[in-house]
């Protein structure tokens, strides 16, 4: 199209507009569907058109938009209605005939009729589902699982709410300190997990303003309340850990059973129950002395086991030796008599000397500082 | 429908408007009222009715909430919370009667019984709300004051709770309301030197527990130790006493070979015997014996 130059399109934009709306950059200045003659209308500057109909004036080029256009007309000219408003676009959606003349009224109001019924008058619960179901705002009831009928919707509305699934409130949320005060006037970082359910639904909607709100101060409150009456070694032992989470959670029962929220709480479960870090060293020490006090222990436990098995085992011995001692005493005296004597007297120094007072006994270190030099010269 | 209404006449138009308006008049005269709410019929702005008033014991369904009439433009219809509120508190301090610092939050829950009254005194529900707050505050200073720091910890709260509940309902009849129950839903030592004292109570404690266990370690060990060497002698005397004289002597030999036999020791000692020893009986040849 641009080979064809400035001059050909300017001549015959005028009285095709798609062309126009195709190409804006080039006869932008020129009005779209004007249908005065173009302004200048020299003869066509190429070769003269052979598919041009005589004597009807410059035509214009087929555009692309022409080619889909829906030829209402058949394929006559276009310029058979030159003065009529040209069309503002290609009409790609052809609505069926007749359906201009106001016959579709009816059918499109039953079909949004129809819609209305069917999402207003049935409500398909599932199995942890219940409804409740209002008239003009009046409770008329509630709906369980499976499909339910009711009146359309300005009449009657349906609120759905998941009443068998199990909720989880953990508190605090995140991992942030939360201490609270024992009843040793001690603190203790505690973090917990409330699990609760919807019992009674038309409770749940019309008592308490903010249901869920509510369960998580009810839960502070009974936590606190609980923490407070034990000492901090049973909150952070495991059976005083058991007996709070159940006391927390009658506790719960029974204010929220107070205020007729149709609420359940399922559980309470401590997820932490920490000394504060602030004073994590101090429970380190008790940890530390109490590994102490197991080492020394097991050291004594194994003293005592040495001890024990050591005078056994020489009670043994004495008792087999003096079985045969039994069998013969004077013998086996004598024969042990000299084997120890033996022993004793061949690995040492031995003087014999008559028993004459004094003086023996005086050269005897002098004797002891010989006898490394002469280990066996002493002897007889 | 406009070309529907080309084909009637100019009295049947009429008809049409009026019917038309008749019927924005019908809805204007009715007034849904949910289960949630209570609403206070206004005429000229004096209140002549409550629609669904909270009445306990009545359950739901048969409380009047649902469509109501009222007279067009004469009376205008209030709604207010029919359902249990919460009034929250701020953190705030409290002294207890022994001086000590205490952090307590707080809350209320009440229920708008008398929404005349209520819309007298203060005019909405969320105004009833700022009124009770402060309330609530001075009447928990004053009950906890009187307690002593460990009984606001312990059981005692329940107690006193219903006290302030009590003084708190008091107050909030004025404004139509009812206090259902007051909870403390923290009470916590405050920053700086009361928390810090509590630290450092709980390290001594520690350091206590600390050498209380090693102590008791040390304890035991010395129990277990004695208590082997114990059953150690018994054994002993068991087997020895059989025979106290072979014992002796049994003894007195392995004594001797430890004594003056013993490898490990090499260190060598003079043994002086004198020719009459029992050991040297047989060396002087003497018979008999």
């Amino acid at each position: 199209m641009k080979q064809n130059g400035d001059g050909i399109i300017g001549a015959q934009t005028p009285i095709s507009p798609p062309l126009g709306m195709a190409e804006p950059g080039q006869d932008g200045t020129e009005p779209g569907g004007d249908p005065a003659p173009p302004p200048a209308s020299p003869p066509p500057a190429g070769p003269r058109n052979p598919w041009q109909a005589p004597g009807t004036g410059p035509r214009r080029n087929p555009g692309i938009e022409d080619l889909f256009r829906p030829r209402r007309d058949g394929p006559g000219p276009k310029d058979q209605r030159p003065s009529g408003p040209p069309p503002l676009g290609p009409k790609l959606f052809r609505l069926p005939p007749g359906l201009l003349d106001g016959k579709w009224l009816p059918l499109a109001l039953g079909g949004v009729v129809a819609l209305w019924l069917i999402s207003t008058t049935g409500h398909q619960l599932s199995s942890n589902q219940e409804g409740i179901v209002t008239t003009f705002g009046k409770y008329t009831g509630t709906i369980g699982s499976g499909l339910n009928l009711t009146a359309p919707w300005p009449i009657q509305q349906v609120r759905v709410e998941d009443v068998t699934s199990i909720r989880r409130d953990s508190v605090p949320e995140g991992e942030a300190e939360m201490l609270m005060l024992t009843g040793d006037q001690s603190l203790v970082d505690l973090s917990y997990i409330v699990r609760w359910n919807i019992r009674n639904l038309k409770q749940y909607t019309y008592q308490l303003q903010d249901p869920k709100g509510t369960v998580i101060e009810v839960a502070e409150a009974a936590m606190r309340a609980s923490v407070a009456e034990v000492r901090l070694n049973d909150v952070m032992g495991g059976a005083g850990r058991a007996e709070i989470e159940s006391h927390v959670r009658q506790r719960m029962q029974s204010i929220l059973d107070a205020y007729h929220s149709g609420i359940l709480i399922q559980g309470v479960d401590i997820k932490k129950a920490d000394p504060p870090a602030k004073v994590n060293d101090a429970f380190q020490k008790v940890q530390a002395a109490q590994q102490n006090a197991n080492r020394d222990m097991s050291n004594a436990q194994a003293y005592a086991q040495q001890t024990i098995a050591k005078a056994e085992g020489e009670a043994a011995a004495f008792d087999k030796v003096y079985a045969q001692y039994k069998l013969a005493p004077e013998v086996t005296r004598r024969r042990m008599y000299y084997a120890t004597m033996e022993q004793v007297l061949s690995s040492n120094d031995k003087v014999i000397a008559p028993q004459s007072g004094v003086t023996s006994y005086l050269p005897l270190p002098a004797i002891q500082k010989k006898a490394p030099d002469a280990p066996q010269g002493g002897g007889q | 429908m406009s070309d529907l209404s080309f084909t009637l006449g100019a009295r049947e138009k009429l008809a049409a408007a009026v019917l038309v308006v008749a019927g924005l008049l019908a809805m204007t005269a009715v007034v849904e009222v949910p289960e949630t709410q209570q609403a206070v019929v206004m005429r000229l702005g004096d209140p002549v009715r409550v629609i669904n008033r909270y009445r306990s014991g009545v359950d739901y369904g048969m409380t009047g909430a649902g469509l109501s009439l009222r007279i067009p433009f004469f009376e205008t219809v209030v709604r207010i919370d029919r359902r249990v509120l919460a009034v929250d508190m701020d953190k705030q301090q409290v002294i207890s009667s022994d001086q000590q610092r205490l952090e307590v939050d707080a809350y209320a829950r009440f229920r708008i019984i008398d929404p005349v009254k209520m819309v007298r005194t203060a005019g909405t529900a969320d105004k009833v709300q700022e009124q009770l707050s402060p309330i609530l505050n001075s009447v928990l200073r004053q009950g906890l004051a009187s307690h002593t720091f460990q009984s606001l910890l312990t059981i005692e709260r329940g107690a006193m709770l219903e006290q302030i509940r009590a003084a708190l309902d008091q107050e909030a009849r004025e404004y139509g309301a009812q206090i259902i129950d007051v909870r403390i839903k923290r009470a916590d030592l405050p920053a700086g030197t009361p928390l810090d004292r509590a630290f450092a109570r709980m390290e001594a404690a520690r350091e206590q527990e600390a050498t209380a266990i090693r102590a008791q370690g040390e304890k035991q060990a010395r129990i277990i130790g004695a208590d082997a060497e114990a059953r150690a002698a018994k054994i002993y005397a068991d087997a020895f006493s059989k025979d106290p004289a072979f014992y002796d002597f049994y003894r007195a030999m392995e004594s001797y070979r430890t004594t003056f036999a013993n490898p490990a020791n090499k260190s060598q000692t003079t043994i002086v015997l004198t020719p009459d020893n029992d050991y040297l009986r047989q060396f002087r040849g003497t018979k008999g014996q």
